[in-house]
């Protein structure tokens, strides 16, 4: 498409050429954009490719780094960040600020926040939701040790959250690993 | 309104265009300039997108914390997702993504037939991206990986994987309907472009579209990773 003959312009175009649409045509263009989908596609095979490497955390972090990148070209080149007048950055980038804003808040409450255990804290069995033990609450060898199953948290109770669910997890911020459950 | 209008153009010498301007329906009344309208549309559209990432944004942050509480289950849990059919709707979105921006840029030089050409290449990408999701969809439904207090799953060594699907089907439906949506405003902007409405003096409307279609992709650029890749 990017070899199409030259533009056909019609007589309205002729006529209003110079009405304030002339920059327009100056930017982008299919190569820049051709380009640009490249770029997006290799970062694509990189980022598949990465996730078969074990990074361990930076798994997580290259992941988000390549789809910023990725994101960036997006709204750079095809929503025409690079070229508008700055009031579409500044309103997209006040989005992204407070998304950021609420992301820290909610992370910094996670790490800072001291598990308790609430004692009013019932725990009852979903219908079909993990079998026979569903409605059995484990014996707890007290919080604070990995593969406690006490529910310690602080956090929501999602209705429909089996008992075995370590939601004192996000409390604590200890990323303990969840206990293990026997099959049925 | 009128004769003030006139006159205020006239001033920059530009009166036979403002002229030409009160005859063409496509330039609202309250505008002075085919430019003052588009990058007030433009403002409008923006505005609608910043919600957007919001919208979006809330359920990344639960997402996110939720991840941090039950690690091992969600790491269990996307072991169930196909990667590569991911990734495969991944480049169909990029494509896609490009089709649009190329159907803007013919609007922007009044190629009447590249524009419906890339415009049809964009709905049948958002319609394949559809198809391949439906896909996914009837496999997870059969295995009993459902939200919440649907899920039924046996054997899983890992509880708790049901939060990790309620994310999945919630973040992937909103992001669904908003393809259909997108779908939506792409068709009914080939069609007002069969009609002849849109030239280099005029195309808001393709550019707002492709506007709403590159979010729809941005977002489907964070969802593949975490949803499908993070381990």
């Amino acid at each position: 498409m990017a070899t199409e003959s030259a533009a056909h312009l019609d007589t309205t175009h002729a006529q209003t050429h110079s009405l304030s649409e002339d920059p327009h045509h100056e930017h982008g263009g299919p190569k820049i954009y051709a380009a640009v989908l490249g770029g997006l596609l290799v970062l694509t095979i990189i980022t598949v490719a990465a996730s078969y490497v074990n990074f361990g955390t930076g798994n997580v972090i290259v992941a988000l780094l390549i789809a910023s990148i990725k994101g960036s070209l997006v709204a750079l080149f095809f929503m025409h960040l690079r070229w508008d007048k700055p009031m579409s950055a500044i309103i997209f980038c006040v989005s992204l600020f407070f998304l950021a804003l609420f992301l820290i808040g909610c992370y910094t409450d996670l790490i800072a926040r001291p598990p308790t255990e609430p004692t009013n804290l019932k725990v009852t069995a979903p219908p079909n939701q993990l079998g026979p033990q569903g409605g059995q609450i484990a014996p707890s060898p007290g919080h604070g040790v990995p593969g406690a199953m006490s529910p310690s948290g602080g956090g929501p109770i999602i209705p429909g959250a089996s008992p075995e669910g370590s939601y004192g997890g996000a409390a604590a911020g200890t990323n303990r690993p969840t206990p293990q459950v026997p099959q049925h | 309104m009128n004769q003030s209008l006139t006159t205020d153009v006239d001033v920059r010498g530009e009166h036979h265009l403002a002229h030409e301007a009160e005859h063409d329906s496509r330039l609202q009344h309250h505008f002075a300039t085919f430019e003052q309208q588009f990058d007030a549309a433009k403002i409008g559209m923006w505005l609608f997108l910043a919600t957007e990432v919001l919208l979006f944004g809330g359920l990344f942050v639960g997402f996110a914390l939720q991840q941090a509480a039950h690690p091992l289950a969600f790491l269990e849990a996307h072991h169930h997702l196909d990667k590569r059919l991911g990734a495969l709707n991944t480049v169909v979105l990029l494509f896609s993504s490009f089709t649009a921006v190329m159907a803007v840029w013919s609007a922007q030089h009044s190629r009447r037939k590249a524009t419906t050409t890339y415009l049809l290449i964009t709905l049948v990408c958002a319609a394949m991206f559809l198809v391949v999701k439906g896909f996914e969809y009837h496999h997870k439904f059969e295995e009993g990986l459902l939200p919440g207090m649907f899920y039924h799953h046996q054997g899983d060594t890992v509880p708790n994987q049901f939060i990790f699907y309620s994310f999945y089907f919630m973040m992937t439906g909103l992001h669904g309907i908003h393809v259909l949506a997108g779908m939506g405003a792409i068709t009914w902007v080939l069609i007002r472009n069969l009609r002849g409405e849109f030239n280099s003096t005029y195309y808001s409307p393709v550019d707002l579209a492709a506007l709403y279609w590159h979010l729809v992709d941005l977002i489907w650029i964070y969802l593949f990773p975490l949803l499908y890749l993070i381990t």
